[in-house]
């Protein structure tokens, strides 16, 4: 991808297993720490590579790459930790919520029973800085985006966009379905790491009141 | 060293913030690098001052702002000829001046190219974010309280009186770029070149671009001849990760240079602007013609060679 960029492409599709092999690719390559390397982004199903191209050659990193490849012992990916998040479902805090239970004929509460049912996997943190990724939400409850996208969806949204489901951190435009919201803070430029969830950690959503929102509040 | 108060902003112009080459390293947390999108003009800037060439300037749009000197200080304006002035009379660009405290520099009508870039000798001090004190815009960190540059801001520096000896350099004239109103964007193909039918790539390398007056630091829009992908694929792909010089072709067909406040996208990218050119994505201007050049990695590698040459040998004869 043009002269300073590696695109490595590790699937077609949207999989645990698929998300799995770029974790780890780009764990080893986070590792080794090789000079000239500027960036990692990984995502759903490629990792890309931002490099220096004065430091380092395209052909080294390749080089690199397949000595990671050789090696699958470097495949070490720590236990996945499991990351609870709050979240005040409807209402003024959710305005979609009611739009998503009638689009399956259900009931909004049983909306919010699907959506705290899985442990979601991070499967990559993009778009803006912070805004997890989380997969898969139930058939039951996957819903396309808004035809229109909101100019300005709050911080702290919960939306739902087909299988995904995700979090906004900040501020920002957006399409997704808004379900609910958190008093959760997902990104802090001054955190260490500036992310709340990084790519590989289990997210469990559970309902809360919005009296009990004060406790999470910071 | 205690930080001196050097510059109060009397009008912020229309868009200016404080950039320096950029914040590399969080793009897993989804922080794009911002930075200067002319990093040539600021790089240039700071070695002009007796700066590294990666220390924090102002970038300047379209109108630039008008600031007072607080402390004898030196400044070298650089990129678009944004017709920078001191105390009214013009000064030129791509050297460094003197203000002595009070001094106005103020800008006039733009003339050529679309950012300006201003170095203060010793640096413009406000807290790195994440390594850099770029700003990022979209998410509010970094720069001056993550925003654009507000009347009244004070700015400060670190050891400006050691770089008052630095006036009056200059830089070479022959490596000053000539901006003009119609561009030719050298590109790599790909990354998904292939998933667009052979008369769409003809297409995309015969046709003469637009910019588009809804572009901003997150992206160049461009209108002209629409790039359809094979019929049979999706509009969008599986999001992810972008670079500037990113060539994206969203669901209505117009291309969209991503420039440096994006780190994740969901459209397909036909094509990559070369580094080289990287510097020029921040001197286009809204009704600019904009045409692209497939070149092969090695041209691009010369080209970037040759750009960095003229960095070395400047920053060289400064020693």
């Amino acid at each position: 991808m043009g002269d300073r960029s590696l695109l490595v492409e590790l699937g077609d599709d949207i999989s645990p297993a698929v998300n799995q092999k770029v974790q780890e690719l780009f764990s080893a390559i986070d590792r080794q720490r090789s000079k000239g390397i500027l960036d990692l982004v990984p995502s759903y199903r490629s990792l890309l590579m931002i490099y220096d191209p004065l430091c380092i050659s395209f052909d080294e990193i390749k080089a690199g790459i397949k000595d990671i490849w050789n090696n699958p012992d470097q495949f070490r990916l720590p236990q996945p930790q499991t990351v609870k998040i709050p979240v005040v479902y409807g209402g003024e805090y959710g305005p979609d919520l009611e739009l998503v239970a009638q689009y399956h004929n259900l009931t909004p509460r049983e909306v919010i029973d699907f959506h705290t049912r899985p442990a979601y996997r991070v499967y990559m943190i993009g778009f803006t800085p912070g805004f997890p990724y989380l997969g898969e939400v139930p058939d039951a409850i996957a819903t396309p985006r808004r035809e229109t996208p909101r100019t300005l969806v709050p911080k702290g949204s919960v939306g739902i966009a087909q299988r995904q489901t995700g979090i906004y951190p900040v501020d920002s435009p957006g399409g997704w379905q808004i379900i609910g919201w958190t008093p959760v803070k997902l990104f802090d430029p001054f955190g260490k790491p500036p992310s709340h969830l990084v790519m590989g950690d289990r997210v469990q959503f559970h309902a809360i009141t919005a009296q009990e929102t004060g406790q999470w509040q910071t | 060293m205690a930080d001196l108060e050097i510059l109060e902003i009397l009008s912020p112009g229309i868009f200016t913030s404080i950039q320096d080459l950029g914040r590399y390293g969080y793009g897993r947390y989804g922080v794009a690098p911002s930075g200067a999108l002319d990093s040539y003009a600021l790089r240039i800037a700071n070695l002009l001052v007796g700066n590294r060439p990666d220390q924090a300037g102002l970038e300047a749009m379209l109108l630039g702002p008008a600031i007072r000197a607080l402390a004898d200080i030196v400044v070298a304006v650089t990129g678009g000829n944004l017709q920078p002035r001191r105390n009214k009379q013009p000064i030129e660009m791509w050297r460094s001046h003197f203000l002595k405290k009070d001094d106005i520099l103020s800008f006039g009508s733009p003339s050529s190219g679309f950012r300006a870039y201003v170095a203060v000798g010793g640096g413009i001090s406000v807290p790195p974010v994440m390594g850099s004190r770029s700003t990022n815009l979209s998410s509010g960190f970094g720069g001056l309280q993550g925003r654009t540059l507000e009347k009244n801001d004070i700015l400060s520096s670190e050891n400006c009186f050691q770089h008052v000896k630095t006036d009056r350099r200059a830089f070479n004239a022959a490596w000053i770029p000539d901006y003009l109103n119609n561009w030719s964007l050298r590109v790599i193909w790909g990354p998904q070149d292939d998933h667009f039918p052979a008369e769409s790539r003809d297409s995309f390398l015969g046709a003469s671009y637009k910019m588009s007056s809804d572009s901003d630091r997150t992206g160049i829009r461009l209108q002209g001849p629409v790039i359809r992908h094979k019929p049979d694929m999706q509009t969008s792909i599986i999001s992810e990760g972008v670079i500037s010089g990113s060539v994206q072709i969203p669901g209505d067909g117009k291309p969209i240079i991503i420039l440096g406040e994006t780190v994740t996208g969901g459209y397909r990218k036909i094509a990559t602007v070369i580094s080289a050119d990287l510097p020029l994505l921040g001197q286009i201007k809204p009704g600019d013609a904009v045409r692209f050049k497939a070149v092969s990695l090695a041209e691009a590698q010369c080209a970037l060679a040759a750009v960095e040459e003229k960095v070395h040998k400047f920053e060289a004869s400064l020693k």
